[in-house]
């Protein structure tokens, strides 16, 4: 070869220095655990040509769910669920607290998004008709999930322990009791006991930032874990979506698709 | 479904016509009416009755599967060619490795359970066992003058504080002769604020007096002078007359009343009872008491049936 090489310039080693400095440590993670691959598996796959904004709405739903956990974590460490100390706190975060009403604030008006960007997104796997074969189970987690939220709506409006708050649980509590049958149970539970006392708030405190927010997260997971394996949804008008003809697809794939009784053809 | 004919779906995994799920269909409404008639007796021999027939049905629903399933596993976990049914050895069938397996995973679950269950029972029971009844001290009957009403807002467990605070419309109705003898006894109409519809605050629909304070054994009472037209619930619009029977709105009954008892001169609240309807006024009211139910909970008519059962509460 006559043709003699450049030397690299000092920019170029400087950057595959970097590369190598950066690659280092993650080859090292990938070796010993596979997290690497595992993380570009889940973030980097295949996803429909056609997809739209709208297929956003589940992310949104779940970054409103963080959103929610991180602020709420923090202000647990200021607040106190007892019935002289509750109110007292929460004013103490609200007024006096350095950006304590910055977060209050989030996590008080995120309740609302979270719901708000669930129902969004319950509407929109509706409407795509993304709750069909084979995606029926993830519905169904779906629905635990939005269950789970607004669980965590119910109990977390009691935690400001002001006049709102306290009838509203009065109320909501009441309503639970005239279910048929195990209402009554289910109040007195909810209530622990005969009326509502501190041990209600306490109650509701543990719901809310435990056993919800751990159900909700456990959820999520299931609920992820389907998305990849059964990957995401074209939307109805797709030329790829499910139910059209595709010559190219094996014949009994395509006929499983398409031989649904009723199914347009 | 029904367009793919009998041969897809293969005739021979039909279950066979059984009389358990039938037996089950017993069970289950024989249980239906124990919780009415009486849950102990008439509802255990249906739990019992669904129990032996749900077993039967499922041992019934799954023999061919469990049969088919132990032979596949034999064969394969052996990893030998097929062979007759008829050789294959009770040792065979269950061999050390799958004892083994099932041994682990049921003395896990052993376990599990024995650290879940009191958890469970922790969680659960403290809300319906050992529910305490507190009587409250409202003070000297003579705070409450005849035919008078007074807002007494009191502490029904003070070493709980001021969570516990609760409020009674109190109306001395004088004394009334007790039947065949000459013994006067005092009458008193108590009743609860909390709203038969979802619990909410009931409201005296008249001018408040001047409130009075007073310390007794309940920490401190207040006394709210009052002549109501009728009690009004400000969440949903509920409205009541002055014996606490519904008069327009959403409750589904009247308003709850305490017990009393007069001791030592001295006024006492014992427990609270619901109440479907008063008939006549004060001191002659012929009061329709029930067991004290939830608000919203019917205590007559057809649909008191939804309530068959209540907590255990004071």
């Amino acid at each position: 070869m006559a043709a003699a090489r450049k030397p690299p310039t000092k920019g170029q080693i400087r950057r595959e220095n970097l590369e190598i400095a950066v690659q280092y440590p993650l080859d090292w993670l990938e070796e010993r655990s596979g997290l690497v691959g595992g993380v570009k598996y889940f973030l980097f796959r295949n996803v429909p040509a056609d997809t739209n904004w709208m297929q956003t709405l589940g992310s949104a739903t779940l970054t409103a769910f963080i959103v929610q956990a991180v602020t709420g974590v923090i202000l647990a460490m200021y607040y106190q669920p007892t019935p002289t100390g509750a109110y007292p706190s929460i004013v103490d975060i609200t007024d006096h607290l350095t950006l304590g009403w910055l977060v209050r604030g989030m996590h008080k008006w995120g309740a609302s998004v979270f719901i708000i960007l669930m129902f969004l997104h319950m509407g929109r796997v509706f409407l795509f008709g993304a709750y069909k074969y084979p995606r029926e189970l993830n519905w169904i987690v779906g629905v635990l999930l939005l269950a789970s939220a607004l669980a965590e709506g119910f109990t977390g409006y009691l935690l400001p322990w002001d006049q709102t708050a306290y009838w509203a649980s009065v109320v909501g509590i009441n309503l639970n009791g005239t279910a048929p049958f195990l209402g009554p149970w289910l109040a007195q539970f909810l209530r622990s006991g005969q009326e509502i006392s501190a041990e209600t708030l306490t109650r509701f405190y543990s719901l809310h930032m435990l056993v919800l927010p751990g159900a909700i997260a456990g959820l999520i997971g299931l609920h992820l874990y389907l998305v990849i394996r059964l990957g995401v949804t074209s939307p109805p008008w797709s030329k790829e979506a499910a139910g059209t003809e595709r010559p190219e697809e094996p014949t009994t794939l395509r006929k499983g698709l398409t031989a649904e009784p009723g199914g347009s053809e | 479904m029904s367009d793919h004919g009998p041969e897809e779906h293969g005739g021979a995994h039909e279950p066979s016509p059984t009389i358990y799920p039938l037996g089950f269909a017993v069970g289950i409404a024989v249980i239906l009416v124990g919780l009415v008639v009486d849950p102990l007796l008439i509802g255990g021999i249906g739990a019992l009755i669904t129990l032996v027939f749900g077993f039967l049905w499922i041992r019934e629903a799954t023999r061919e599967y469990r049969v088919e399933h132990t032979t596949v596993e034999a064969e394969t976990a052996e990893g030998r060619p097929r062979k007759p049914e008829s050789e294959l050895t009770t040792k065979e069938r269950f061999p050390r490795s799958r004892f083994l397996e099932t041994v682990t995973v049921g003395v896990g679950a052993i376990i599990g359970g024995l650290v879940t269950l009191p958890v469970a029972g922790f969680a659960v029971l403290p809300s319906f066992v050992g529910q305490k009844r507190y009587k409250v001290d409202l003070g000297p009957i003579t705070e409450f003058p005849e035919s008078q009403w007074r807002i007494a807002t009191f502490m029904v467990n003070p070493a709980e504080g001021e969570v516990s605070r609760r409020t009674a419309f109190v109306r001395n109705n004088g004394s009334v002769r007790v039947e065949g003898s000459a013994r006067t006894v005092p009458s008193f109409t108590i009743i609860s604020n909390r709203c038969a519809h979802l619990g909410c605050p009931v409201q005296a629909n008249g001018p408040i007096g001047k409130p009075s304070e007073e310390k007794t054994a309940n920490g401190e009472v207040r006394l709210i002078p009052t002549t109501p037209a009728g009690f009004g619930c400000p969440c949903h619009g509920g409205q009541y007359d002055t014996e606490g029977n519904r008069t327009a709105g959403p409750p589904v009954r009247a308003l709850d009343r305490y017990a009393f008892e007069i001791d030592h001169g001295r006024l006492i609240l014992l427990h609270t009872f619901s109440v479907s309807h008063v008939d006549g006024t004060g001191a002659q009211a012929q009061i329709h008491s029930y067991k004290l139910a939830g608000p919203g909970q019917h205590v007559d008519g057809p649909e008191q049936w939804f309530y068959p059962i209540q907590p255990p509460h004071h």
